[in-house]
């Protein structure tokens, strides 16, 4: 069987969103950017069934700007097979939608035929945590989501889902679409060998309209502003003190 | 503009708090009507319809719908929602899964974890775990929304309203539910508490953490904690706070031995007041909390627990 793996190129985690003075967005310029970190557990998933002879093969696919080939580079070092980018903005700062995302990945569903598709729960810039249930609803197959394990059987997939009061095991028939959350596994690195590899690796690009998908958005982004900030308070000398303002502010 | 709000129902059990504040989140727009789906909903109906704002509570009884599956629900949810204008869900496991599935399904977008209501199709949003705030304004012809809850408070309960069974057919030929291993305590629910202590990878161990649990005890509060904890196996995956566990916003919240990364504070920072014990005076978590104490959570935390 094969497997798609969606990846986004975002904001890496660990550098601090700037909000533009303008009010446009988060500056994106001269920073550094990442694969989504949820992408990568989904890839490193993929690429443990694969390595249990559950799969043949992995295709990852990028949609964004040409610089997501970088992105795809890191997905084809990890281990998948091949990639696919689908150059769909020529700006970083134009973020795409997940219903469009969904419906560029549904062409491409129908195109490469996978049997699993795992897709990162959320992206890590605009959290709306909703490509994976968008994707899975358009091509009408099973959705299980927040996986924190997954097993492949023969016709169906066994996924523990993270949810609010613990956890819910359910089966998904295949083929099917999982959203991945932190829990599934710890990605590899790439290895330099590896990362020599990934150069010779088939990376196809194409466009949307390759696609014959329409590039819509349905929400405007009006502005983006700094959220309310916290002030810096109090060292306090010791315990004592503590106490006292703990005491102070429950049931207040 | 007619507005819907699905009720979270597990098991036949609603999530009042969630529930609750969703409608409040909603009846910013007017009043509501509210769909229960669930294999036991006379209950969690009764309750609805006492909150305020709440104009029709409409019932979905079906064993198909126990575990509010994505699929159960949504096939069902496409007919029901095709007269509204807006439907409101939580922003939680249940509405993170079943909302964007309805979307997919109809082509609309969905507007997630909204913080505030601004019109009928402009809302604001947290991005980026919470460090910048987007406004959007939604040109879909169903406005479909998750409510990030802890922004707002729950409803009185002062209302009457109708309550009337529908109808609707629904299969699931996809998924099967196959156990729940949900986690019961007898503390306040994390979402909802007044008062949170969360610990950290600081904390050391599982057994260590009775010493955050202890505390919370004394407290009447709820347990958090950071994802190394949860990572480390210290706290079940239902405590983690954060841009990818639950928000909250108690009257206090404790963090000891917790650093403070920006995915954590994504998590609590909206909390009213916010203690923080760390022995490295430089730790980030300071820089937001009100009150810190730079000391050993191993000698702070049960002396602490000792003279409250
Ligand atoms: C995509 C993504 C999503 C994430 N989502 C979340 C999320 O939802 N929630 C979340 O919490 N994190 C999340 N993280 C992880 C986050 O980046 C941090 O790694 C995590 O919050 C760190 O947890 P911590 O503060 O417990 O551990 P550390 O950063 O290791 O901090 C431990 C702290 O304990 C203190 N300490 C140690 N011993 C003692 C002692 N004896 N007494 C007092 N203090 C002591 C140390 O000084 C230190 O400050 C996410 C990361 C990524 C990449």
């Amino acid at each position: 069987m094969k497997i798609l793996v969606p990846v986004k190129r975002v904001l890496d985690y660990n550098v601090k969103a700037r909000v533009k003075a303008d009010g446009s967005g988060i500056d994106l310029t001269n920073v550094k950017m990442s694969m989504n970190p949820f992408d990568e557990i989904a890839l490193e998933e993929a690429i443990r069934i694969k390595e249990k002879g559950n799969a043949e093969e992995i295709i990852a696919v990028s949609i964004g700007v040409q610089q997501n080939q970088e992105t795809l580079r890191t997905a084809l070092a990890m281990g998948a097979d091949r990639a696919i980018l689908v150059v769909a903005s020529d700006d970083v700062h134009n973020d795409i939608e997940p219903l469009t995302v969904a419906n560029i990945l549904t062409a491409i569903t129908f195109k490469e035929s996978p049997s699993l598709i795992l897709c990162g729960k959320q992206a890590i810039d605009n959290d709306f945590n909703a490509t994976a249930q968008m994707l899975s609803a358009k091509l009408n197959w099973s959705q299980a989501t927040f996986a924190s394990e997954i097993e492949v059987k023969k016709d169906v997939v066994r996924v523990t889902r993270e949810v609010d009061g613990g956890l819910q095991t359910i089966e998904a028939k295949m083929p099917a679409v999982i959203s991945v959350d932190l829990r599934l596994n710890e990605p590899r690195y790439a290895s330099l060998p590896n990362i020599m590899k990934a150069k010779r690796k088939p990376l196809e690009e194409i466009s949307p309209a390759d696609l014959g998908v329409e590039m819509t958005q349905r929400l405007k982004i009006i502005k983006t502003k700094e959220p309310d900030s916290r002030e810096a308070g109090l060292i306090l000398e010791n315990i004592d003190q503590l106490v006292e303002k703990i005491q102070e502010n429950v049931g207040g | 503009m007619k507005i819907l709000v699905l009720a979270e129902i597990n098991d036949g059990e609603l999530a009042e708090d969630q529930t609750s504040k969703t409608v409040s989140a909603a009846a910013t727009l007017g009043k509501v009507d509210v769909l229960c789906a669930s294999n036991k909903c006379a209950d969690a109906s009764t309750k609805v319809a006492k909150m305020d704002n709440v104009e029709n509570v409409l019932i979905l009884e079906d064993d198909l719908f126990a575990q509010s599956l994505a699929e159960s629900y949504s096939e069902t949810l496409i007919h029901t929602i095709s007269s509204y204008s807006h439907v409101f869900a939580p922003s939680s496991s249940f509405g993170k899964n079943v909302l964007p599935r309805i979307g997919g399904m109809l082509d609309l977008m969905v507007i997630s974890d909204i913080s505030k209501v601004i019109s009928e199709d402009t809302f604001e949003r947290p991005v980026y775990a919470g460090n910048a705030i987007q406004t959007v304004q939604s040109i879909d012809k169903i406005k479909l929304i998750s409510v990030r809850t802890s922004n707002y408070s729950a409803v009185p309960l002062t209302g009457s309203a109708s309550i009337n069974k529908i109808d609707c057919k629904s299969k699931n030929t996809l998924t099967t539910f196959i156990e729940n291993k949900i986690q019961t305590s007898d503390r306040p629910e994390l979402t909802s508490a007044k008062v949170v202590v969360s610990g950290g990878r600081g904390v050391g161990s599982k057994e260590n953490f009775e010493i955050i649990e202890g505390l919370a005890d004394k407290l009447g509060a709820a347990v958090g904690a950071s994802r190394a904890a949860v990572d480390s196996g210290f706290a079940p995956n239902d405590w983690q706070v954060g841009q990818t566990g639950k928000v909250v916003a108690p009257d206090l919240y404790v963090a000891v031995g917790i650093s403070g990364a920006i995915q954590h504070l994504a998590g609590m920072k909206d909390s009213k007041v916010i203690v923080a014990i760390n022995k490295d005076e430089e730790a980030p978590i300071f820089q937001v909390a009100d009150f810190g104490l730079v000391d050993d959570l191993f000698k702070a935390v049960p002396e602490i627990e000792k003279k409250i």
